[in-house]
């Protein structure tokens, strides 16, 4: 049995629930024949992967769906050996080059180059040209970025990439230009809702409105974590209760503790405390930037008005730092440390106010 | 066995477009010629000879005296992306040397090509001793060297860039060099001064629309004067997105219907400018839940930061409602927020902390 996820994933461009005119838009790219290089970007949870699988499929029919792992090695010029996993088909390649940190340069070389020239042999059936998807492209080192730039232009009569990524900030303006962007926004709480809806009519349950509205809410825009949650809260419970609370990942609820636990005191001693329970949040590897978000959202609260502007400076400071430097835990530590500063600093002005 | 496959698909690619497209449109026309039908309009339209080359009229006077048989320089060209660098180098070795020579005469190594420090003494160096002959096989003049190319040359390490020095003075008899690239900062000091330096201009808008409309001329696409200012705006001065640009939007459109403005702005992923004004009224709101509230919106919808701070400082600068020191202590943290944002910090917390800033100011600023 498969999770709701993948098993209500839609499999064609007529059956996408939301940003409708996009899919239109993407058929008829793939009627036109003509291809360009892809740019899908969006936040997670919003589709992007479901559409890129949908226009695969459009472009080749059902044969993408039948996919298999294999493992590719690479050699780097200084003689180091690479593996990474692939997932192909016969028409497309999918891999993340980032899973071999600094040397993913060689990879996508190596790999585009590989596909693009093996010609497929039978045109009169299919594209004349393969497809690499590459994910998380954001996260790709500048040497590769610029490595793909004239990649891109010299292999278009065999080869299409489809680029992948969470924001184009990180994608350097000269690969922007050579693609064509998609920009996958996350549906909105009601279209979240109504997906819901559907999905829970499909399995044959009923779920309240109220319900689906709540847990949508809870999801923040993220249409993968808001079906999970819900086929969570029916293992637990069926009939839906709209009374009760969707249940939060744990972690949110001990990270939401750890900042009680900040404005509550603020003492070397309470640091060493906040730093075991953050050490604890990070060997059960949440990423360091969420823990930062986390606990800005909730210091925030105790804050007031300029108070809050200054946080928010240092919040963007230190993780600023925290993805430069080596170990999250100093600059995660150093944020909460200066937190305790302003708040101190804060609650005495109020009291020699009042004096 | 080879022919064969080619040919059976020629047959086959005629066969899609005669049913893919209605037989009136030139495209299908072209392909039924026997040409490969999927070009690019970048290469489609790409510079054949160096009097095509747009708006650059030093490097084209340069270039037409050595066509017309004088010596060249090394050449460093350099400029903004999507000017016709590339363009420019590839047309006038083409006329230079002709089609068949070509192979043969130049080399052309970018950053997709390894780079390092031995290719350099291999590769580039064993490729510049060989000599050039006067003549070509047809019996026309051409000259007696040869051009390597070096694309995108501030990707290319130091050492890379130190070993060339000597290689290029030594060369001079047989070998021309040229190297592109975007940032001149970055090529060091004892290879600029071996080069003619070239500053390649970003297009002017007149410029841009006469192309573009050129070559929407060429291809049947329906486009209005507004849908190209739409264009030229978001290019801001570079060719080959502006002509990207125009093809994904004739491609998302389909062939019946004109390109409009509002698709050519999804395109290039430029944020509303209602949204934009929607977010700086929020600042001055003073609320900080608001603008929480609103930057969420507008991360969730998946614009990039980028874009958004971008177009955030078109406003800001010519924002009537602050003062000029104000607009500085906004720009020194878009500065800031940049630099962070290009190291790969969170938007989420960078656009914060630049937006408390503009609230800072706009509300208790003065």
């Amino acid at each position: 049995m498969s999770l709701w996820v993948d098993k209500y994933r839609p499999a064609s461009l007529a059956k996408l629930d939301y940003h409708k005119d996009q899919a239109a838009h993407l058929k008829k790219l793939v009627e036109g024949g003509d291809f360009p290089h892809l740019l899908v970007y969006g936040p997670s949870g919003a589709g992007k992967k479901t559409r890129i699988m949908c226009t695969l499929r459009e472009l080749y029919g059902p044969g993408v769906e039948k996919l298999r792992i294999e493992q590719s090695h690479f050699t780097t010029p200084s003689n180091k050996k690479l593996e990474i996993s692939t997932i192909s088909s016969n028409y497309h390649i999918e891999v993340n080059p980032s899973d071999v940190g600094h040397n993913d340069r060689v990879v996508i070389q190596e790999l585009i180059k590989n596909v693009a020239q093996v010609n497929q042999l039978d045109t009169s059936t299919q594209k004349n040209f393969k497809v690499v998807v590459l994910t998380e492209v954001d996260r790709l080192s500048k040497e590769a970025q610029h490595a793909l730039r004239r990649t891109m232009e010299k292999y278009m009569a065999t080869c299409r990439l489809i680029l992948c990524c969470n924001s184009t900030s990180k994608v350097i303006p000269a690969i922007r230009s050579r693609c064509l962007g998609l920009r996958v926004a996350a549906p909105t709480i009601d279209e979240i809702c109504q997906i819901l809806t559907t999905v829970c009519k499909k399995e044959g349950l009923t779920i309240p409105r109220e319900m689906a509205e709540k847990v949508a809410e809870k999801s923040g825009r993220n249409l993968r974590r808001a079906l999970l949650m819900c086929e969570a809260c029916r293992v637990q419970q069926y009939p839906f209760n709209p009374e009760r609370d969707v249940s939060e990942p744990d972690w949110e609820i001990y990270l939401r503790e750890t900042a009680t636990l900040i404005a509550q005191q603020q003492s070397p001693k309470r640091l060493l405390e906040v730093r075991g329970r953050l050490y604890e949040l990070l060997t059960h590897c949440i990423p360091p930037d969420v823990i930062m978000k986390g606990l800005l959202k909730e210091l925030l609260q105790v804050c007031d008005g300029q108070m809050k502007a200054e946080v928010v400076q240092n919040a963007a400071y230190y993780e600023h730092r925290l993805q430069q430097g080596q170990k999250a835990i100093y600059h995660l530590e150093a944020f909460v440390a200066k937190f305790m500063a302003i708040y101190k600093r804060f609650l005495e002005e109020g009291i020699a106010d009042i004096f | 066995m080879h022919a064969f496959l080619t040919g059976g698909s020629s047959v086959a690619v005629k066969e899609k477009a005669a049913a893919a497209d209605p037989p009136s449109s030139s495209k299908s026309q072209k392909s039924k010629d026997g040409k490969i039908k999927i070009v690019p309009w970048v290469e489609k339209y790409r510079p054949k000879t160096v009097e095509d080359v747009a708006h650059q009229e030093e490097v084209v006077a340069v270039l037409k005296k050595s066509l017309a048989g004088s010596d060249l320089p090394n050449l460093l060209f350099y400029g903004p992306p999507g000017t016709g660098k590339t363009s420019t180098i590839l047309a006038a070795a083409r006329q230079l040397f002709g089609p068949e020579l070509y192979r043969e005469r130049v080399l052309e190594l970018n950053a997709s090509d390894e780079r390092g420090i031995n290719v350099i003494r291999e590769k580039v160096k064993k490729f510049a001793q060989l000599t050039a002959g006067r003549a070509r096989p047809d019996g026309k003049p051409c000259p007696p060297f040869k051009i390597i190319i070096l694309d995108e040359a501030d990707s290319m390490t130091k050492d890379a860039q130190s070993a060339l020095r000597r290689t290029m003075e030594r060369e001079t008899k047989t070998t021309r060099f040229c190297l592109i690239c975007n940032y001149v900062s970055r090529i060091i000091e004892p290879i600029t001064s071996r080069c003619a330096k070239f500053r390649f201009k970003p297009l002017d808008d007149e410029i841009l629309s006469s192309r573009l409309k050129a070559i929407c001329e060429g291809e049947g696409v329906e486009i209005d004067d507004k849908a190209v200012a739409t264009v030229l705006k978001s290019s801001e001065g570079d060719m080959r997105k502006a002509i990207m640009f125009l093809q994904s939007a004739s491609r998302l459109c389909g062939k019946d219907s004109a390109v409009s403005g509002d698709i050519i702005l999804d395109i290039a992923g430029v944020v509303p400018e209602d949204r934009l004004e929607q977010l700086v009224s929020t600042c001055s709101s003073d609320s900080y839940e608001d603008l929480d509230e609103a930057i969420r919106g507008i991360i969730m919808d998946g614009f990039a930061a980028s874009q958004i701070l971008s177009q955030l400082h078109d406003n800001i600068v010519v924002n009537e409602n602050l003062s000029d020191k104000q607009k500085s202590i906004i720009c020194e943290k878009m500065a800031e927020v940049d630099k962070s944002l290009m190291d790969g910090a969170d938007e989420y917390l960078q656009l914060m902390a630049l937006f408390s800033t503009v609230m800072n100011q706009i509300c208790h600023g003065n």
